[in-house]
């Protein structure tokens, strides 16, 4: 950790999720007003003292909207990692550990996924099964574990020829607890990181998504919709898509600093002299 | 080499098998029939539309007859007639009885998507390598934190927003960029020269909207693999040596660094493609993407099916020819298969 | 770098490395500088618009559409964008004037016989088609046996059905026999395409070259498609109608609104439609886009509303659905959504038109009246947590709408007061196809907030009649009601205006009391047009500013450099 915090980069990154991560959650708290109150004789007013973010097409409150629009873009972005992360251990964590056929079988499964283009399998999914929140995160996390599920056979493959599970096994160990007593534990970090620079992609892709129309859908707020909402009085009311749009760049930035950091830390070669 | 490229083709077989499966599951998913979910308000329309998916995917057959039928569809690339688009061909052309050929729409949109992101990939390459390279030498130093910066902000940036705000800054207020659209009005009339300038021009924001994206992966991909080469123990020794230290940089790290980046680009096709839909939507450019996402709020099932499928394809032989580069510029990777 | 260099110091390294970044940062400049060609600012803002030119030839007009034509058979593609540009091209047998009269187009004159059962029209004499083949009955006949022939795909082809007999007893005479008066058939002919027989009678209507490449009669002719950028039309020589002043009209395909704007602001492009926010917020805030662009705003023929699911309940409870209509506040949605760029609406018709009747009134905001009759309806709070409830349950629904800003924000503001006097209301935004086809047709919704553009003729039997409520067919909020359903059957036998008035009148009362419905508002068509192009009537006529575009002209003096075509 303190090889992390020795790179700038990776600080800064560990701050701006902190921070953006506590706003979401004391949303309720410093939310000047009620994300969905509408107000329409305020209606696209520029950021005041009152409206700190100005309003919207609706005369609700930007900055406040963007405050609970943070819960449910990080939310996207934790529950499809999620998904993906469990996904990709167990299927990785298969693999590498029962090599053969069971390997072979999930390797090609995971090339197969590799090679449609995912962004396109997300789109007809999530249009067929009718775009709500759940749809989208588990959508986003069925089509994005083939990362870590490679990153975990890898790792297992690497560290079942090393001596302490050799010894461990041969005192007769059972699978399953050298699976989560030795392999797993050992391989934490890639997987940590891996998930890191997976929340940033999947919360880039919700946006994407809201973009299409086909994101986190209105009345609830995601930074994607507000910034898709946003787009069309980009050279008028400039606050409407300024302050969504370097939400998600920050936040995106502030996961992959964080996520190459780590790496960067915990790569032996690359973090040498 | 021949019996690499033998094997090499012969793995494709699984993967075609798997990519029909996928399609076919997609094709089913929708819940109940799926010929229920039209996008016309028309009775008519949607009983015709019904009864052609039937013949043309045989639903009333059982799900493995279908499944069969699908998989031949797929060798011979038949993909029938679009149902939103007047019936024009998915994938080649038809001529009709009076000799009239309609194109198909794949065929029309990949030629525009692939040199948009042809153009990208060079871009990405250009800017990439140059990036990597300072990035590995000047570990840890304020060049390498600030092009970590740089490209991360590439990466992190909401591709749309940044492609409005270009096309207001470039085309509102300065005009030195068309906006959108894949070519000027009149643009039939002009010289080749003006031409090709035109359509440059148009092809300037969605390529460099494109490569933004891609490039914090490969720079940082260059960065690491230079990274692990220059520490590794022949440059330790060339360097000792006494040997000149651009040409242990040059010579034999950056060449051994850049290998697996072949490997990389095969892998980031479907991305790119992928990635399409958003800059094709908003740059009004009739790509792959722009198909695609046309053909889902339409539910056109046979239009979706074959891009799908071509675009798998597609990835696939861009695999096949990434791994046989790899294996013609590193022999190891030969003469480890045939051993 | 091979050429063995024994002064290699560190200094070089550097230098190679400032070369590579100056390389990196040379091709980022280039291309955000694009490709080093810079003129200030577009020509077209120093250009004074509001000299006064007398109408000449010539010129492009260019207008932008997020979607692409299927086709350009009307009858067959069905969507607007197709129904835009094939108006261009294809003539019917009759139009609606300015003042929305029936008026010949290809016929020059019409009679209805004694017993009001047959139509004759006399087509103008020499009629052509662009490719010079003469435009006779025959061509007529033809359009009406494709438009009832059961193989073709059209939803248009009930209302010819109808017709019993149709004849040419000369190549300028078409005549038509209904078996009982049909008070619509006009109007049903006015929005007929006629098509050529001699380029059609041996093709698939479906599945032709045609519909791509179309030979019509009207003011111009396709000239070139290029799929997903553009389609240009050119003036038709053979043009039955005279012809229009614009050489050219291109519409070009641009998907993403906010970069439509774009183009209009840079002026790429002509006219566009606008929202209101667009209309009534920032042209008035931005003088630089006043010099160049004129707005136009036109009462459409349109309505939004609040539909109820008549088979679920509690909604086939008329207690609830006018609680409902009470609780409602239109004008917040007129004004809020609208900002004001609409009417509201009493009855199913366009406000101030004949079929109107002046005196119903709205249903006023009263959300006393409105607790009251969920109280009579049995929901009252009986567990106290502000949702009122009946035998254990409490009132929620969801409001479903398709992906169009105004409807998701009219359902926001309505939301909010259903709150208020205790009914808890979910949003639920779908894009287009889910909406139609996982919940419109199979009818798995609550209640839903959509919009109907209407036809001029009077009669509304698809939307209303207990008979047409089929999966796809309008009337899928399951409105029955025997009153009305006669009244719909009476309506279109008679020809008299008159009493044609009294009975949709009566009609629009019943609805009013049912509330199947409930009317939210009439909005504006709001578009911007660059001032460029003039001829345009402002205000707008009762047929909207469409109605002479070939009476457009573009001054020689603001006419776009064009590259000619020589």
């Amino acid at each position: 950790m303190k090889k992390v915090l020795n790179n700038p980069l990776a600080l800064i990154g560990f701050i701006i999720i902190a921070g953006i991560l506590l706003l979401a959650l004391i949303a309720p708290l410093i939310a000047p007003y009620d994300p969905d109150a509408i107000d329409v004789k305020a209606i696209l007013l520029s950021p005041t003292s009152q409206h700190w973010m100005g309003t919207d097409g609706l005369g609700r409150d930007v900055f406040s909207r963007m405050l609970y629009g943070a819960r449910i873009s990080l939310m996207v972005g934790f529950v499809a990692v999620g998904i993906a992360t469990a996904i990709g251990i167990v299927l990785g964590a298969i693999s590498g550990f029962y090599r053969g056929w069971v390997d072979t079988v999930i390797m090609r499964i995971v090339d197969v996924m590799l090679s449609i283009p995912t962004f396109f399998l997300i789109l007809a999914v999530i249009a067929f099964l009718t775009p709500s929140i759940w749809n989208i995160m588990i959508v986003i996390g069925l089509t994005s574990w083939m990362g870590v599920t490679r990153l975990v056979r890898a790792e297992f493959l690497s560290l079942r020829s090393r001596e302490f599970v050799l010894a461990a096994q041969t005192l007769g160990a059972k699978d399953a607890r050298l699976i989560f007593t030795h392999l797993l534990p050992n391989s934490l970090t890639p997987i940590i990181v891996s998930s890191i620079l997976g929340i940033a992609s999947a919360v880039l892709v919700e946006s994407g998504l809201s973009f299409l129309g086909l994101g986190v859908q209105a009345p609830q707020a995601s930074w994607g919709n507000i910034l898709t909402d946003g787009k069309e009085y980009i050279q008028f009311a400039w606050w409407l898509s300024l302050f969504p749009g370097l939400a998600i760049l920050i936040t995106v930035l502030g996961y992959n600093l964080l996520g190459d950091g780590l790496r960067d830390a915990y790569n032996p070669r690359s973090s040498q002299h | 080499m021949l019996k690499y490229l033998l094997k090499r083709f012969f793995w494709m077989i699984p993967l075609l098998v798997g990519i029909s499966l996928i399609s076919f599951f997609i094709m089913h998913l929708a819940p109940g029939d799926i010929t229920t979910s039209e996008a016309s308000f028309n009775p008519k329309a949607s009983e015709e539309s019904r009864q052609k998916l039937r013949e043309l995917y045989s639903l009333d057959k059982p799900v493995i007859v279908q499944y069969g039928l699908w998989l031949k569809r797929m060798a011979t690339l038949d993909f029938g007639t679009s149902f939103a688009s007047h019936q024009r061909p998915v994938f080649w052309q038809t001529k009709d009885k009076d000799g009239t050929v309609t194109l198909g729409m794949i065929q029309e949109a990949l030629p525009i998507t692939l040199l948009i992101n042809v153009l990208s990939l060079i871009l990405i390459i250009a800017v990439a390598l140059p990036l990597g390279v300072i990035s590995a030498l000047k570990q840890n130093q304020l060049a390498d934190r600030s092009i970590t910066l740089f490209v991360f902000i590439g990466f992190a940036i909401p591709g749309f927003w940044l492609a409005l705000m270009l096309m207001y800054w470039t085309g509102v207020q300065h005009n030195w960029l068309p906006i959108s659209g894949l070519e000027s009005i009149g643009h039939e009339n002009m010289p080749w020269l003006s031409q090709m300038i035109d359509s440059l021009k148009h092809l300037i924001l969605p390529v460099f909207i494109s490569a933004l994206t891609g490039l914090a992966g490969i720079s940082l991909f260059v960065r690491n693999g230079m990274l692990e080469v220059l520490h590794q123990d022949y440059i330790t020794t060339a360097r000792s040596k006494g040997l000149n230290e651009n040409r242990v940089v040059y010579g034999h790290a950056l060449r051994n660094a850049l290998l697996p980046l072949i490997t990389i680009f095969g892998l980031s096709i479907p991305g790119l493609i992928g990635g399409s839909v958003i800059a094709e939507s908003i740059f009004a450019i009739p790509g792959m993407g722009k198909l695609f996402y046309d053909a889902v709020l339409m539910r056109d099932f046979p239009v979706i099916m074959g891009i799908l499928t071509i675009g798998a394809i597609l990835t696939l032989i861009g695999n096949l020819l990434a791994d046989i580069a790899y294996a013609w510029a590193d022999p190891r990777v030969r003469r480890g298969v045939m051993q | 770098m091979q050429a063995a260099n024994n002064l290699a110091t560190n200094n070089q390294i550097n230098k190679l490395q400032s070369v590579l970044i100056s390389f990196a940062f040379a091709i980022a400049f280039t291309l955000l500088s694009g490709c080093g060609k810079h003129s200030t600012n577009s020509l077209s803002n120093s250009v004074d618009y509001s000299k006064d030119y007398p109408p000449t030839n010539g010129g492009t007009m260019i207008d932008a559409m997020t979607g692409e034509p299927s086709g350009l058979i009307a009858m067959i593609a069905g969507e607007s964008a197709a129904s835009a540009i094939a108006s261009n091209i294809f003539n019917s047998l009759l139009k609606y004037d300015k003042n929305l009269d029936l008026t010949g187009e290809l016929a020059e004159s019409w009679e209805v016989s004694k017993d009001q059962k047959t139509i004759t029209f006399h087509l103008k004499p020499n009629l052509k088609w662009a490719d010079d083949k003469p435009l006779t009955s025959d061509d007529v006949l033809f359009t009406w046996q494709k438009v009832t022939d059961e193989k073709t795909r059209t939803p248009y082809g009930s209302d010819f059905k109808l017709v019993t007999k149709a004849e040419t007893p000369n190549p300028h005479t078409f005549r038509v026999t209904y078996a009982e008066p049909y008070a619509p058939a006009l109007d049903t002919w006015a929005g007929l395409h006629i098509l050529p027989k001699h380029l059609l009678k041996e093709q698939d209507i479906n599945n032709t070259a045609f519909a791509r490449n179309p030979v019509g009669s009207h003011y111009y002719k396709l000239s070139s498609w290029k799929n997903g950028q553009y389609l240009k039309l050119t003036r038709n020589a053979n043009a039955t109608q005279g012809q229009a002043r614009i050489d050219a009209l291109l519409s070009r395909i641009i998907p993403d609104k906010a970069a439509q704007f774009l183009e209009l602001s840079a002026d790429n492009i002509d006219s566009m439609g606008l929202n209101p926010i667009q209309y009534a917020r920032i042209f008035p805030a931005r003088p630089d886009l006043n010099k160049n662009i004129a707005l136009y705003k036109e009462l459409g023929n349109s309505y939004t509303y609040l539909g109820f699911n008549l088979k679920r309940k509690p909604f086939d409870d008329i207690r609830v659905r006018q609680a409902i209509n009470y609780a409602i506040n239109k004008q917040e949605i007129i004004d809020g959504v609208l900002l004001g760029l609409g009417e509201p609406v009493a009855s199913p018709y366009k406000p101030g038109t004949r079929w109107s009747n002046p005196a119903l009134k709205p249903y006023p905001y009263d959300p006393n009246k409105a607790k009251a009759l969920l109280k009579e309806a049995g929901y009252e709070d009986h567990d106290g947590d502000g949702i009122l409830d009946k035998d254990g349950k409490p009132f929620a629904f969801e409001i479903l709408t398709n992906q169009n800003k105004e409807r998701e924000m009219t359902g926001v503001l309505i939301q909010r007061r259903l709150k208020e006097i205790g009914i808890d209301a979910n949003i639920r935004v779908l894009e287009w196809a889910s909406f139609l086809g996982r919940f419109i047709k199979p009818k798995e919704f609550d209640v839903v907030v959509l919009g109907w553009s209407l036809s001029l003729d009077p009669d509304q039997y698809s939307i209303w009649h207990s008979s047409q409520q089929a999966p796809g067919q309008f009337n899928f909020i399951s409105y029955s009601n025997p009153r009305v359903d006669k009244l719909l059957e009476a309506g279109r036998l008679e020809l008299d205006p008159d009493k044609r008035v009294k009975i949709y009148h009566e009609f629009a009362s019943i609805l009013q009391e049912d509330s199947p419905i409930v009317y939210l508002s009439a909005g504006y068509g709001l578009s911007a047009i660059h001032k460029r192009v003039r001829g345009i009537s402002n205000p707008a006529p009762p047929a909207g500013i469409g109605y002479n575009t070939y009476e457009w002209y573009i001054p020689k003096a603001y006419a776009r450099t064009e590259i000619s075509e020589h």
